[in-house]
């Protein structure tokens, strides 16, 4: 890389450059305003929507995906940037009524500080063609989220559960390192470009090949807490502030997702043909690798959630099950499976931060999330009582909602690649979800409020930014051009 | 009515009340339940001037020139997916034949449904709410033409249901409307699978000349636009056809309810307040089998064939099995719901006779008994408002008490029973008659015949329970029924025995549409092979 292409890369990177800008911002701020944090939020706030603005300016500006050196920018970076961004202000939103965050308010610079340093680990991850770059943004992000997981530390569950996530995340990452290594032993580099045109061309070695691949799937399970690799999830989305584990539910699942789909799609597959299909290279079927994770994923996400009393960790396992639907628009091998994550993605986003922005709300008054809390809800605060049960619904998959046109989306690229078993596998374990997400609508709604739960009454604020979450679901429910549209244009020549 | 969008504004109507309601305050009771009054009863009004705008000589089913009222838009379209063409969505509607006989059901039984909830005794702005969103479920699922948008109006109705069974209902609300929630659901996602499976199968030829993928139910209907390889394809040697029937034979039978599916059925109605036990058995139990005339049996007519017996055998074990666990219930209501179980058999016999007499017979059989069973539970609940027990043993003599209520139960009885001058006659008459017409079904229809002897059985010795003999003293100060409840009995009176004294009333809406289903499902899809299983 010459002095020459500095310029034009500076030009690729404005979006990580304006993050990085703002996350020094905010560290400054926070040392000249040391008793008055009120404007960090603000600043954080500006700082998304300058980056928002550096991403879509990009966004409208590239046609084909710019390769240059680790990175390649394209549309379908692009993409999950928005998602992040989106899901960035409204966790900031949350943060400003989140009862947990302002008992440590005079830490708020710090907060504010890793949540852009998570953001950055996030654009660097769904950008890398690097498998180094890969490993180094991964750890980026994962050191910020421990230290966010362990924000409130003077409370137990939340040490413990950063503890966990320290520990899970250096075996998993320890692991795909490893595969890494193994992988640039094997073809000589760690550009995934270059490892495709090796796989393509020569038969390596199938045993270490299969060895490797399985390490680095390790290290994106963990990000993606598909099973085997969930088992921090429950504890750490329980223990971790609210405002966090949404975060960690969304944004940080997309980044692994991203690049999820770029290393297979870039590294282990012939280019796809006409009709949108690819082909699995010979050597390695990770594809077979793949179904048995992901039916495993949401079977054990699906029926673990329904003995679950804390509705947080109910979340947690449902957000496990939710990855397990995503994988099957992976591992379908079509462009229509990746249409269908990138639309998933979108909906799940809006429809999991709503509900755990609901159960931020509750817990702030009750100090708890057992479902019990719930009783008589809907009386007593039916706003929050029906954009709850608009969110669930959403998570269920039951139309006239936008959830339902995620997985819509998700069958449709099965059945278009005749897996109709794991379809069926799929459509039942939705059956099964019903069960636990109507739990929480039977005590909201079926059981009387008793004397002693608090009545809970959303500001004039906070019910905005529920709206803004619960107004699109039902809009995206019934038209879902837009978004199909947004991701189609962000899957245009992706992987060539 | 040339561009009218009649059919819009019937569906959409109540969705217009709902708003309003949750606009009002919850203690203008009285303006919550006139806004759902006058919704129902403008619904009723539109139906009726759709009915008095119909031209009884078009058939519809699988041409869109005889459709009438039709409303087609496009609703969703991505273009220049390069690997899959255009994907759109259409809205939809239209009505023939099969679909205003229960566009007629549906705006009748929630008119009377909304009389029957005058006096829900809490919550009244959520409960009619609901009701109302309800209502738009049922009637986009008669009306829909496209398979999206039926199914969307199909899942539309689970949630409403769930929350009026749980809410408003008895004592074991809570499981009966779970269980409700889940027998549906997984019923519907089998119909997802088969509409996904179709929509890859078929294609349909656009305005600007393209070929697309398409959720229209009539284009599906055309063999001539299934595509070589899709997986529901007849052209497809190893298509799935067979395999996507059964699902979603399933998915319908679910609703219906049919044997082994029906388990739902009587803890829902149990439970369930009264006015939502009469749409359930009036409207809601009518989709599986108009889910199976209007999707299944024009779709899939190679397969139909195949398993026209099979539906019989489980219309005659519906029609038999109903009765005798009907002959053996202590609770009125219980009795009612398994009477609803066998009166259903009735429907899909008649339908899996594939004859014009059959299947005219299902249809009119599918209207009568929504009216005489939403009679028939409007009577248990009067009486369950009045003693707050529905043991059949609890009372006796209350003929002597209660002789205009008495009056309407012997009307609605006797039309269970299949009284001739009764509309039931005719409709369960015609299901005989083509069920014995056709050599595959016959015997099953013989077995049959079985079913109108328990079911007299079982409703004469009701009646004798209940109102003759001697007067339970408990009962002696009970008040016979007052106008509020004449006004919900005496329609549904004049209908049964309208329609049994002229049933050409409602078949001739209905002949010309059944007998090219008739046609369809003979004739279509013939040259090919059924394969998959």
């Amino acid at each position: 890389m010459d002095m020459t292409n500095l310029s034009e890369l500076v030009g690729l990177l404005t979006p990580e450059i304006s993050v990085s800008l703002f996350l020094v911002a905010i560290v400054i701020f926070d040392l000249i305003f040391n008793k008055d944090k009120k404007i960090l939020p603000f600043i954080a706030l500006a700082g998304v929507a300058v980056t928002l603005f550096f991403v879509v300016s990009q966004y409208g500006e590239i046609a084909e995906p710019i390769k240059s050196g680790m990175i390649t920018v394209d549309k379908f970076g692009l993409y999950f940037k928005v998602l992040i961004l989106i899901s960035t202000v409204f966790v900031i939103f949350f943060t400003l009524s989140s009862d947990e965050i302002k008992a440590s308010a005079d830490r708020l610079g710090e907060y504010y500080t890793l949540m852009f340093g998570m953001m950055l680990g996030m654009f660097m991850l769904v950008t890398a063609t690097d498998l180094i770059l890969i490993y180094l943004s991964l750890e980026l992000l994962s050191l910020s989220s421990y230290v966010l997981a362990g924000f409130t530390k003077l409370r137990s569950r939340s040490s413990e559960a950063a503890l966990k996530y320290i520990l899970y995340g250096a075996v998993s990452s320890g692991l795909m390192l490893f595969g890494i290594s193994l992988i640039y032993g094997l073809t000589g580099s760690t550009n995934l470009y270059a490892i495709n045109d090796y796989l393509l061309s020569s038969n390596g070695n199938v045993v270490i090949l299969a060895l490797a691949s399985v390490m680095i799937f390790a290290g994106i399970g963990y990000k993606i807490s598909a099973a085997p690799f969930h088992f921090w999830t429950p504890d750490v989305y329980e223990g971790a502030p609210i405002t966090i584990t949404a975060y960690l539910s969304v944004a940080s699942k997309a980044a692994g997702f991203a690049m999820l789909v770029r290393i297979l799609y870039i590294g282990y597959v012939s280019v796809s043909d006409a009709t949108g299909h690819w082909t699995v290279i010979e050597a390695f079927d990770w594809q077979m690798l793949l179904i048995v994770i992901s039916i495993f994923t949401m079977t054990l996400g699906n029926f673990t959630a329904l003995w679950q009393d804390n509705l947080k960790r109910m979340l947690a396992y449902s957000s496990i099950a939710h990855a397990g639907y995503l994988l099957l628009g992976v591992l379908v091998l079509s462009n229509q499976g990746l249409i269908a994550v990138l639309i998933y993605f979108f909906f799940y986003m809006l429809m999991n931060l709503g509900a755990f922005y609901i159960v931020m709300l509750i817990a702030n008054k009750t100090g708890s999330e057992n479902i019990n809390e719930y009783d008589g809800l809907g009386y007593t605060s039916p706003f929050l009582g029906v954009a709850l049960t608009i969110c669930l619904i959403s998570l269920t998959g039951l139309p006239p909602t936008a959830g339902f046109i995620g997985k819509l989306y998700i069958f449709i690229a099965l059945v278009d690649a005749k897996m109709i078993a794991v379809a069926v596998i799929a459509l039942l374990n939705s059956v099964v979800s019903l069960y636990y997400y109507v739990r929480v609508l039977k005590h909201m709604f079926l059981t009387k409020a008793t004397e002693t739960t608090p009545v809970v009454k959303a500001s004039s604020f906070e019910k905005i930014v529920l709206l803004a979450l619960v107004i699109p679901i039902l809009v995206f429910g019934v038209y879902f051009e837009p978004i199909i549209n947004f991701a189609k244009n962000s899957l245009a020549g992706f992987g060539l | 009515m040339d561009g009218f969008p009649i059919l819009s504004l019937l569906t959409f109507l109540p969705v217009l009340g709902m708003v309003i309601i949750l606009f009002l305050k919850k203690e203008q009771e009285k303006e919550i339940k006139y806004t759902a009054l006058i919704v129902t009863g403008l619904q009723v009004i539109l139906a009726a001037i759709l009915l008095g705008n119909y031209d009884y000589s078009m058939a519809g089913i699988n041409d869109v020139n005889s459709f009438q009222f039709v409303e087609k838009f496009r609703w969703i379209e991505v273009t220049g997916l390069s690997w899959l063409g255009t994907l759109k969505v259409d809205y939809f509607m239209g009505v023939d034949g099969i679909s205003v006989p229960m566009v007629l059901l549906t705006a009748i039984v929630s008119f009377i449904a909304t009389i029957s909830s005058w006096k829900i005794p809490k919550a009244l702005k959520g409960y009619f709410a609901l009701f109302l969103l309800l209502d738009t479920g049922m009637m986009g699922v008669f009306v829909s033409l496209d398979f999206f948008l039926f199914y969307v109006f199909w899942e539309l109705m689970l949630l409403p249901m769930y929350f009026l069974i749980g809410i408003w209902g008895g004592p074991r609300k809570e499981y009966a409307a779970i269980k409700f929630f889940l027998y549906t659901l997984v019923g519907s996602v089998f119909m997802l699978l088969v509409m996904i499976g179709l929509y890859f199968s078929a294609t349909e030829t656009l305005a600007d000349g393209t070929q697309a993928f398409t959720f229209n139910l009539l284009a599906l209907m055309n063999q001539a636009n299934y595509t070589a390889t899709g997986i529901l394809s007849p052209y497809n040697p190893e298509n799935w056809r067979f395999v996507a029937y059964i699902a979603l034979f399933v998915g319908f039978a679910i609703k219906v309810p049919m044997f082994p599916f029906h388990t739902w059925l009587p803890d829902a109605h149990v439970e369930a307040p009264t006015p939502i036990s009469v749409i359930l058995a009036g409207v809601l139990l009518k989709m599986g089998t108009y889910g199976l005339l209007r999707i299944s049996y024009p779709i899939f007519p190679d397969v139909t064939r195949e398993l026209m017996w099979g539906i019989a055998l489980f219309g005659m074990i519906n029609i038999v099995y109903g009765a005798f666990v009907a002959l053996a219930q202590k609770d009125f209501k219980k009795l009612i719901a398994y009477s609803s179980v066998s009166h259903m058999g009735y429907v899909l016999l008649g339908m899996a006779s594939l004859s014009s007499a059959g299947i005219n017979g299902a249809v009119f059989q599918m209207f009568n008994h929504g009216t005489i069973t939403a009679m028939l539970f409007l009577i248990v609940g009067v009486l369950y408002d009045r003693t707050h027990t529905r043991g059949l043993n609890d009372f006796g003599g209350l003929a002597a008490t209660l002789p205009r209520y008495t009056g309407f139960v012997t009307v609605a009885f006797f039309a269970a029973i299949g009284l001739p001058s009764m509309s039931g006659f005719i409709s369960e008459a015609l299901v005989f008659v083509g069920a014995f017409g056709v050599e595959t079904t016959r015997t099953l229809a013989m077995i049959s015949t079985l079913g109108i002897l328990l079911g007299a059985a079982y409703m004469l010795w009701t009646l004798q329970r209940v109102f003759f003999g001697k007067l339970n003293e408990k009962w002696a100060d009970i008040t016979d029924l007052d106008t509020r409840e004449l006004i919900m009995f005496i329609p549904l009176t004049i209908i049964i025995i309208f329609l049994g004294v002229y049933p050409s009333f409602m078949l001739d809406i209905m002949s010309t549409s059944v007998n090219s289903l008739v046609e369809i499902v003979t004739t279509s899809f013939s040259n090919i092979t059924v394969s998959g299983l």
